[in-house]
């Protein structure tokens, strides 16, 4: 076998086992996958009334955005799980054998992809529950899935980065939560970035967390299209222009590279901090 | 017999603290080495320099004929270790583990299972096999990290204070298990703070304190090299201390031992028996009560003291919990 073979290998001996102890530890899941849900309600009963989005239903429009901020917010999940493999002994057993370097990390982002399909899944069935729909054909709904999925894992190798600069669960889960939140707020996920003051709507346009929620709210059919609102303001109605910011008018094309980006970037400069922790 | 671990001036610093100060460390093939030293001495740094988890700041190491700064990759397939706190997930069964280890050695998903069960059953880990680890005892793991460390049947293994918290019964377990390795042919280095492991197992001691060899040679090199047997007495009443120690001192070769807790006296004497029933003697006179004296060779213990004049741990008052949590033994990441 090639030594990429057996690298993918070794990832996958990494994340079964990470996968046995989700299993082992269901309490932790299950506390994980609620937090969407109730992010699903707290905006939908919440905030619901007060915005509103020229030609589509909020909740409808909204539930892109919760998974955007969950798939984002889950990284936090892969750095905590690598930054608690970092501190106890069973490292040094890893060190100590001759796999691959970089299987501690690919199994871990790898074993959380797991996880983001099991609260996308989650995320859904509520979404569905109070009132979202799929507007658009089958392939097309599996792309807004596939993207939200690779979005995520792009992050889930920040954070690997992180995990291994800072081998330490409680900071990851406070930094963490630190920048995601201005991150996933200052978007397009929540509120209408249209409606942001200016220097805000420009951070919100081109943050890749808009452009993900952007492109799977077009490939769902959730998202309000130019002509509606050209329409509607045709007719009298009050309704904001939708930026044209390119990042919002090719979404699927600007997070793709995003994702590409990000990989490129943090794949070595993880697996490397790994290897330098490990001999210092 | 051409040598299988060889380390020649190793150097580490963490900050200002120098853990290895040009340490030598040289293993024939299939003989034991133990490092003996206090807390703090060295002995974890030494070996995870061997083991390749950690880079020295200067010096040599080979292992199994291959140089472990060149290639780790290469001497991580030949060795085993066990290092000084289990290196197991807690959230997996002991044989989760176990077969972990062997796919990540690369035998094979068949040939991983079956070596798993084979090491349970030799470390007489059945019963528990499918049961989280986090539910075994200190013993348990440790004879499961050692399992760990022999998945890939390795010829050249490191222990690192492999009996440090154990109880007396899993320790002589333990000391079985190890020498049948060592039979087996296995060149084993171990670390070790009990004068009474190094002198059971090793076939070389070498002794270090602040990261540097102090003493070397075999056990009863070293007892030598601190000459003479000891007077030992354990007097009945605390009060009586004083008195003994003034006559003990009497016929002491340097000076006179005391551990107030044990009650406990101790001297080199040259003159052997006949010192000892001199000391008696004088000790009756004086209407004295003894609960305990007797002659006895030195022991490594003795010689710590002898080198650098500081006693060592002594394992029949060690209690150390095995199954506190792991201290965090990690390296910081800069
Ligand atoms: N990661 C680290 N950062 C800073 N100092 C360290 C680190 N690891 C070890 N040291 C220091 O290096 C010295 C040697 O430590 P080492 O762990 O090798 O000793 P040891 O002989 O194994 O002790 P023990 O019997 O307690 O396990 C000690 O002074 C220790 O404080
Ligand atoms: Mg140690």
């Amino acid at each position: 076998m090639s030594e990429l073979t057996w690298a993918a290998a070794d990832g996958y001996a990494v994340a079964r086992r990470n996968l046995i102890k989700i299993k082992r530890v269901p309490e932790l899941l299950i506390w994980i996958l609620m937090s969407p849900i109730m992010f699903v309600l707290l905006f939908v009963y919440v905030f619901g009334g007060a915005i509103d989005i020229p030609g589509v239903s909020y909740r409808e429009w909204l539930i892109a955005g919760i998974f955007a901020q969950t798939v984002v917010f889950g990284s936090t999940f892969t750095g905590a799980g690598l930054a608690e493999d970092m501190e106890k002994g069973i490292i040094d057993r890893f060190r100590s054998l001759p796999m691959s370097r970089s299987a501690v990390i690919v199994g871990r982002t790898a074993s959380d992809i797991v996880y983001n399909v099991l609260s996308i899944t989650i995320m859904s069935l509520t979404g569905l529950l109070v009132g979202w729909r799929i507007h658009t054909s089958v392939p097309e709904a599996a792309a807004g899935f596939l993207l939200l999925l690779a979005f995520s894992y792009a992050f889930s190798w920040i954070m690997a980065w992180v995990a291994m600069k800072i081998p330490s669960v409680e900071v990851i889960n406070n930094a963490s939560f630190m920048v995601i939140m201005p991150l996933t707020f200052i978007s397009n996920a929540f509120v209408p970035l249209e409606t942001f003051p200016a220097p805000l709507q420009v951070f919100a346009e081109w943050n890749p967390v808009s452009s993900v929620t952007q492109a799977a709210r077009d490939l769902f059919g959730n998202a309000p299209t130019a002509e509606s609102v050209a329409q509607l303001q045709a007719s009298g109605v009050d309704v904001f222009t939708l930026s044209d910011a390119w990042s919002l008018t090719h979404p699927v094309a600007y997070t793709l590279l995003w994702i590409v980006g990000i990989l490129v970037v943090f794949v070595p400069l993880s697996v490397r901090a790994y290897r330098h922790s490990a001999t210092k | 017999m051409q040598d299988v671990i060889r380390a020649t001036g190793l150097v580490k610093h963490y900050g200002d603290v120098t853990a290895l100060d040009g340490l030598d460390l040289s293993v024939p093939g299939g003989q034991v080495l133990a490092l003996l030293g206090p807390n703090g001495a060295g002995k974890t740094t030494a070996v995870r320099i061997l083991t390749t988890l950690l880079e020295p700041d200067e010096g040599s190491v080979e292992v199994a004929g291959v140089d472990v700064l060149a290639d780790p990759r290469e001497v991580r397939r030949r060795i085993g270790l066990s290092g000084q706190y289990a290196a197991v997930d807690e959230h997996l069964s002991g044989f989760e583990n176990l077969d972990l280890i062997g796919r990540l050695y690369r035998m094979g998903r068949h040939r991983a299972r079956e070596r798993a069960r084979e090491l349970l059953e030799r470390f007489d880990l059945v019963e528990a096999a499918d049961r989280p680890v986090k539910t075994y005892s200190g013993g348990m793991r440790r004879r499961l990290d050692l399992a760990g460390a022999l998945v890939a049947t390795p010829t050249v293994l490191f222990l690192d204070e492999p009996t440090t918290g154990l109880d007396p019964r899993s320790r002589s377990d333990m000391w079985e298990v190890i020498r049948e390795l060592v039979n087996g042919g296995t060149t084993l280095l171990l670390t070790t703070q009990y004068m009474e492991e190094a002198d059971l197992l090793a076939d070389d001691i070498v002794v270090i304190d602040h990261g540097r060899a102090i003493a070397r040679g075999t056990a009863d090199r070293l007892k030598q090299q601190v000459g003479g047997e000891r007077i030992e007495l354990i007097a009945e009443v605390a009060t009586d201390i004083p008195v003994v120690h003034e006559l003990l001192s009497r016929h002491a070769v340097d000076e006179v031992r005391v551990d107030d807790h044990r009650r406990m006296l101790t001297a080199a004497v040259t003159g052997g028996t006949v010192d000892l029933r001199k000391v008696l003697s004088d000790v009756e006179n004086r209407g004295i009560a003894l609960s305990d004296a007797g002659l006895r060779r030195p022991t490594l213990d003795d010689v710590f003291l002898t080198l650098t004049g500081r006693s060592t741990a002594d394992p029949t008052t060690d209690d150390t919990p095995t199954d506190q949590p792991e201290p965090r033994q990690k390296e910081t990441v800069r």
